[in-house]
């Protein structure tokens, strides 16, 4: 296989790339603290499982789509992680198949 | 933003093809014990698979004398097996129960998937999109040994002190988590055989979407191909969970941990000293997660061969090809949502028992569009009898007794007196044995052409066949009436401790000799296997002047399969074509 | 036999074979992890008490260990774009420090693990611990594999740069994928247990 590889173009490309890993490595630094912060106030559960499942998602999302390179990903990629996702739910519905509707009696 | 690592070969990549010419020769132990080569993984798949689905059926054959003869010493085999499983030739119950979910985990997961997705998938998908190999072929490689790995586990188990695992093949806790050492050796088998497919999933996706000829567009694809590939996802997304649990069971087994052990358990009058907080039905559940697309994959791929040799032997194009393939991909869809029909039992509400039967009833749809349509194909047909085509004409009604008599137990209140009972396993069985193990019969003769060059013998696979056909009947028939009669299934004397079961217990005697004799009519067809292998009437290319790319190749194809790679030029059946030379046009034929 | 689309893309797809086959391994574990996540909400909103992760687990550490892990994300990605310009160098330098923030956070979780036992808490003492061993210990048992990937890409595997420095870069780029993947689980890992 030819060593035909980089050009200048794709040098430049790379260039921007990279600005925007320090970028997304900075904004995941921050929230990391803040995260950790929210937490030392002890919100009621509900609130605090909510803030910081924002926080998590919003901090995946920036891992998936920067450093993934998801954002510019391929269509076939996006449809099998949209299934993926799909079922992902399914498999969340566990607790509430098991919980709700009275199926499992706690003592 | 493109990907800028793409490097685009250009036109005139049928080139790499002839690299044929630089390739080594390879010693015997790379060339046909750890060979790369789709085709020779396709074999080793194949009989390792057969063998374990003849050991399975072996387990099953002593258990029916048990259950034919409640007590009875079995005789000349009972001795061989100590004093410590069948004391003076008589089975003992634990070792009843160990026959029992070694015969369910071996014949599903050692059985019936390597030979119908490892085997056939293997060797058929490739050339059939025609593709010199799979898209990872070490990777390929890499799932035979670790399949073959989880096999020797497996068997291993029933050498450990307290014997192989024997809390069913579906292992629930709290009992399995409580029991002897063999249900460890079942989880790290299992870790095994998931990896297996896991890695297996990832091969065969990429290797469809990705390798396929120039002009085989996926409405070009033959059926037996998007059964494969729908079967992948199914192993993909589906086998984790199951996964998960295996881990979390063994942790409960080996470090102590209470996933699935409740608060307060007693077992035989002791309290059962973990911490508890666990819960039993999170097993069952993400059991089912898994389990329930796993009878997808059982059949997805027979549905697949049984297209294929049907098509060829009508001499026409399946009818509905397009709903057909519709169909395929929703009941795959539908198979993750489904699952807790087999926990109707476990105390949920009515608005989870609601949803669950809602959507079992609307996956048995694309079910029967499948089977309809492949009845449907046999109209106006010219139908070639031969072996491979009497094996999937007998799976179609045999499916369908299977998937009918599905129905009542995917209903929650039908459910409640059918629930493990002998009804369940005639259900699942039909679907299973003169359902799937059919469809890989036909295959074994339709393809074995493909992989030696010679044809196995009609009258040995004529006999093969009927014998087959009528002795499953016997077997799983009387079943249905067991089951109704209100027969728990995985008693140890089946059924003869219980009053209201003794008028039906007859029915016993009649299932174990159907067994029994079934495994005499397996005689001609190992026979004939081994022997057409090399005293075979020598076929051509193409013996059953078939349309799909496989029948392109040389039979056995070699390393590469094809010297120059095929192009599809038309659909996958294009049979009788009105004003054709001759009654098939082949896929990749100019 | 040169099996088609390892190094260059197929046209109608835009894909390497490699490409797929990462991300479709990376589904099948998002489902592993995500029945062990559903499991963890099942036990606990099934349990009659719950600890609060703080009280019982170390969070400064964690919270030192994930930003090893997100550093150890960046200079993974860093490792690829140096070879996407052609510094096989600078390649060694930023795939070196991924391998060794990995080592850092194993080295980290053998002190929170250790800890752990040395105060007599197992995975056996209740419910909240045994999924968070469970949890971090897959998790770990990730890590480990793909260090050893990158290792060997820093290593013998780098030969390849030679010949087929292309080839070369998509194995980094979908080993970066699967370590990229590793980070996310901790991203939701940490906060469930530790925080919550």
């Amino acid at each position: 296989m030819t060593t035909d590889h980089v050009t200048s173009d794709h040098a430049v490309d790379i260039d921007r790339h990279v600005r925007v890993y320090i970028t997304v490595f900075v904004v995941l630094m921050v929230l990391t603290i803040i995260t950790v912060a929210i937490s030392y106030l002890h919100l009621p559960v509900a609130a605090a499982v909510s803030v910081a499942l924002l926080v998590a998602t919003v901090k995946g999302s920036l891992v998936a789509c920067y450093f993934m390179h998801l954002i510019s990903e391929k269509k076939l990629i996006y449809a099998v992680l949209l299934l993926t996702i799909v079922f992902f739910a399914a498999l969340l519905a566990l607790p509430v198949v098991t919980h709700g509707n009275g199926f499992w009696i706690h003592e | 933003m493109s990907d800028p690592a793409a490097v685009v070969v250009p036109k005139g990549s049928k080139a790499h093809v002839a690299h044929e010419v630089h390739h080594e020769e390879l010693g015997f132990w790379r060339k046909y014990v750890f060979s790369t080569d789709h085709k020779v993984i396709g074999i080793q798949y194949g009989i390792t698979g057969l063998l374990f689905l003849f050991f399975g059926f072996s387990l099953m054959m002593l258990m029916r004398w048990q259950l034919a003869y409640p007590g009875a010493a079995i005789p000349l085999l009972g001795t061989l097996f100590g004093e410590a499983r069948m004391p003076g030739g008589t089975m003992l119950p634990d070792f009843y129960n160990e026959l029992g979910a070694m015969h369910g985990t071996i014949m599903v997961f050692l059985g019936v998937v390597p030979v119908a997705v490892g085997g056939f998938g293997n060797f058929v998908l490739p050339l059939q999109i025609g593709a010199q190999d799979m898209a990872f072929p070490r990777l390929n490689m890499a799932s035979y040994w670790f399949f073959f790995l989880g096999g020797v586990t497996m068997l291993a188990s029933f050498f450990v002190p307290g014997g192989a695992a024997q809390s069913g093949w579906t292992s629930y806790a709290p009992l399995s988590v409580l029991a002897t050492g063999g249900q460890t050796w079942w989880l790290i088998g299992m870790i095994f055989l998931i990896t297996s497919s896991l890695l297996g999933a990832v091969n065969f996706i990429t290797t469809t979407i990705q390798l396929r000829a120039k002009g085989l567009t996926f409405m070009r694809f033959p059926f037996f191909v998007w059964a494969q590939f729908v079967t992948a996802f199914l192993l993909l997304l589906a086998f984790p969970p199951l996964e998960a649990a295996g881990i979390m069971q063994l942790m409960d087994r080996l470090a102590g941990t209470s996933f699935f052990l409740p608060t307060g358990l007693v077992v035989s009058g002791q309290v059962v000293a973990n911490a508890g907080g666990g819960n039993p039905l999170l097993w069952q559940h993400l059991f089912w997660f898994l389990a329930h697309p796993e009878v997808y994959v059982l059949i997805l791929p027979a549905m697949g061969i049984v297209a294929e040799i049907i098509a060829n032997n009508t001499r026409k194009p399946l009818w509905g090809y397009r709903s057909m393939v519709w169909s395929l991909v929703f009941l795959g869809f539908m198979s993750f949502i489904v699952w807790a029909h087999h926990m109707f039992m476990t105390g949920m509400g009515t608005a989870m028992a609601t949803f669950f039967q809602t959507t079992t009833m609307i996956i048995s749809i694309p079910s029967v569009v499948i089977l309809t349509a492949l009845l449907l194909s046999l109209w106006g047909a010219s139908i070639r009898i031969n072996t491979p085509m009497l094996f999937a004409l007998g799976f179609l009604p045999m499916f369908g007794i299977g998937g009918l008599t599905g129905l009542p137990l995917g209903l929650n209140v039908a459910d409640i007196p059918l629930h493990d009972t002998y009804y369940v396993i005639a259900h699942f069985h039909y679907v299973v044995a003169p359902g799937t193990i059919f469809a890989l019969f036909a295959g074994v003769y339709y393809w074995f052409p493909k992989a030696t060059g010679r044809r196995m013998n009609e009258t040995l696979g004529k006999i093969h066949f009927a014998g087959s056909f009528i002795c499953m009947n016997v077997i799983f028939m009387p079943m249905f009436m067991l089951g109704l009669a209100g027969v728990s299934r995985r008693l140890f004397d089946g059924g003869a401790s219980y009053d209201f079961a003794q008028p039906v217990l007859h029915l016993n005697v009649v299932s174990s000799w159907g067994a029994w004799i079934l495994a005499i009519f397996q005689l001609p067809f190992i026979f004939n296997f081994f022997w057409s292998i090399w005293k075979g009437e020598k076929v051509g290319d193409n013996p059953w002047q078939a349309t799909t790319i496989e029948w392109a190749a040389p039979s056995p194809p070699p390393h590469g399969n094809f010297a120059v790679a095929p192009e599809a030029h038309r659909g996958p059946y294009e049979y009788s074509v009105p004003g054709a030379p001759r009654d098939f046009l082949p896929q990749h034929e100019a | 036999m040169d099996i088609p689309y390892t190094v260059e893309i197929r046209r109608d797809t835009g894909l390497t074979n490699g490409k797929i086959g990462i991300w479709l391994f990376l589904a099948s574990e998002v489902m592993l992890f995500g029945a062990l996540f559903a499991s963890y909400i099942l036990i606990r909103t099934g349990a009659t008490t719950w600890p609060r992760g703080d009280s019982i687990l170390n969070v400064p550490l964690a919270t030192f260990n994930t930003l090893v892990l997100i550093s150890s994300s960046v200079t993974m990605v860093m490792a690829w774009a140096s070879l996407m310009r052609g510094r096989l160098g600078t390649f060694r330098m930023y795939m070196g420090a991924t391998v060794l923030l990995g080592f850092v956070f194993l080295v980290v979780k053998y002190f929170e693990y250790s800890h752990k036992f040395h105060d007599e808490l197992f995975p056996s003492t209740n419910n909240f611990l045994a999924i968070y061993f469970t949890l971090t210990g897959l998790h770990m048992l990730h890590v480990i594999g793909g260090m050893a990937v990158n290792a060997y890409l820093l290593g013998p595997g780098s030969k390849l740069w030679k010949t087929n420095p292309v080839w070369f870069t998509n194995r980094v780029e979908n080993s970066g994928l699967f370590w990229h993947f590793v980070d996310l689980v901790w991203i939701f890992l940490f906060p469930t247990l530790y925080l919550l």
